[in-house]
């Protein structure tokens, strides 16, 4: 038994609930406009702007190459937040809660300062190397692996505190080298958090503009960057078009969540 | 040796990626052009700076209190509320919260720019005759913030609300608390580090945003973030970006110390 929210908070959350909904459903009507600018269609409605995101090849190859950055960004922030994590839970050097500090600067810093800090990196090292450069996919991943991998160890630290450490004690103590104990105990443990790190690391990255406007310009565009292009200076209704496609892709998924969590509660 | 083996790669990563890149920046801001504190000194003598500073931080300090007293309801009846409610409440949040800061973006501007739909609505039903000015200024970015971070205002509220005991609302009520009162003298205090902990979080967000500003404020409204970015591509002036991103630094720094100490967000 709970006590009931009343009538005022229901009028106040239900208004923000709106609100949180009201731009996502704004876009919808803007994508089908005849106009070549952010209108409403008057009467007739279009799908022109639809018909040029396939028509458009830049469209689809800045999904392809922000699908491609973010399974390079992922799986690169999970390998190294992993073993960070391993090696904090299963060591527990001193000032380890200093190392985790480290690790997590990314996440605490401005943005904007990331941003420029990595722009900088960026054109250090394209001086150096011809692979990890500015406006260069693998230099946007691993700008992207810097941005995401305190999530990635934050999520993962979070799964091992959940473990009992007895398991790898008992383990341990019948003689199982470092490696044994985390493939045959510790990673059966936590595959859901590993897999969590990997996914929400892929989501930033796919999402992440602020970092990606500092290190690219012109070739490595990536489908935020273009969306960004389209926003700047004269909008571009596609902007809209692929904001629905995004809008209907995000409500899927999250929709089909709570129905599996839903049928497996009943 | 393993533990090296482990926990040295992150580190040596970040290390070359960011933390002497970082170092490499800040820097900057005491030797170019030359030697001395003079980029500072450049900074908090240029009034133009100022102005962006004072419009920061007035901008998040209002987005801030809105975002957090705009989620205390929310997060009430996402916790609280009856299932359905829950799961509806659930979609409102979560929708918005993994979908880019882009097409929300967007859909503000379809929202309120002059062709957008609330001015179309408004002039069809013959209320306004000339559009009205919703994006280009202030009242854009605030709009715009304050709808990308409600749902992280969400979240440290949700667990405090989560983690109270229940028998002690019910206690109240049993001897005859008003509902007015159980909320502002038990419920609220009790929810106290959540409040403080969303505020923190939102005002930390807020201060470096750059994606919203830009496009909502359209050049007119600049903030902090948007200064940097124009210091480095627009007039490239690496000591004045590198100056200012060490203010931001130290300013949220030690914002942050200073909540955490006061308040003991960090140690719940």
């Amino acid at each position: 038994m709970k006590t009931r929210t009343g009538p005022f908070t229901a009028l106040i959350g239900g208004l923000t609930a709106i609100f949180l909904l009201l731009p996502l459903l704004a876009v919808i009507p803007v994508s089908f406009t005849p106009k070549r600018y952010l209108s409403l269609p008057r009467g007739e409605w279009s799908t022109r702007h639809y018909e040029a995101l396939i028509s458009k090849p830049e469209w689809a190859e800045s999904i392809f190459l922000s699908l491609k950055v973010g399974l390079l960004a992922a799986s690169l922030s999970t390998l190294l937040a992993l073993a960070f994590a391993l090696g904090l839970w299963m060591m527990r050097p001193r000032g380890g809660s200093l190392l985790a500090g480290v690790a997590l600067l990314p996440m605490v810093a401005p943005p904007v300062v990331s941003a420029l800090t990595l722009y900088y990196f960026l054109r250090q090292a394209t001086e150096w190397n011809s692979l990890v450069i500015y406006d260069g996919w693998v230099g946007v991943a691993v700008a992207h692996t810097v941005m995401v991998v305190p999530y990635a160890v934050v999520v993962i630290m979070v799964a091992l505190s959940q473990v009992d450490r007895k398991i790898d004690l008992a383990a341990r103590s019948m003689g199982a080298t470092v490696w044994t104990r985390i493939t045959q105990v510790i990673l059966p443990n936590i595959r859901f958090g590993v897999a969590s790190g990997f996914l929400l690391s892929f989501i930033l990255s796919w999402d992440e503009i602020g970092v990606t406007l500092f290190i690219t310009s012109v070739r490595a565009i990536t489908l935020p960057r273009r969306m960004w292009m389209g926003l700047r200076d004269n909008i571009d209704p596609s902007v809209a078009a692929i904001s629905v496609l995004l809008i209907a892709l995000v409500t899927f998924v999250i929709l089909g969540r709570v129905v599996w969590q839903m049928t497996r509660r009943a | 040796m393993s533990r090296t083996l482990l926990i040295a790669p992150l580190l040596l990563f970040l290390g070359v990626t960011y933390l002497v890149p970082l170092a490499g920046v800040l820097l900057q801001s005491v030797t170019v052009p030359e030697p001395g504190l003079q980029n500072y000194q450049e900074v908090l003598g240029d009034p133009l700076v100022w102005s962006v500073i004072w419009r920061t931080l007035r901008i998040c300090l209002f987005v801030t209190v809105l975002a957090t007293v705009l989620a205390y309801p929310l997060t009430m009846l996402w916790v609280r509320g009856r299932r359905p409610v829950q799961i509806v409440v659930e979609l409102c949040i979560m929708i918005p919260f993994w979908l880019s800061v882009l097409s929300r973006t967007f859909g503000w501007l379809s929202m309120l720019s002059n062709r957008g739909l609330l001015n179309t609505w408004l002039k069809d039903l013959g209320i306004i005759d000339m559009s009205l000015t919703m994006v280009r200024n202030d009242f854009g970015v605030i709009v715009g913030m304050v709808h990308f971070l409600i749902p992280f205002a969400v979240f440290p509220l949700a667990s405090a609300m989560r983690n109270m005991d229940e028998r002690v609302l019910m206690a109240a009520r049993g001897i005859g608390a008003s509902r007015f009162r159980v909320f502002w003298q038990i419920f609220v205090p009790m929810t106290w580090g959540g409040i403080m902990g969303a505020a923190l979080l939102v005002f930390v967000f807020s201060i470096g945003f750059y994606v919203v500003p830009t496009l909502l404020g359209g050049g007119r409204s600049v903030m902090i973030a948007e200064l940097i970015y124009l210091r480095i591509f627009q007039i490239p002036d690496w000591g004045i970006a590198a100056a200012l991103s060490a203010l931001i630094m130290v300013a949220v720094g030690g914002f942050l110390v200073t909540i955490i100490r006061r308040t003991g967000v960090g140690s719940q």
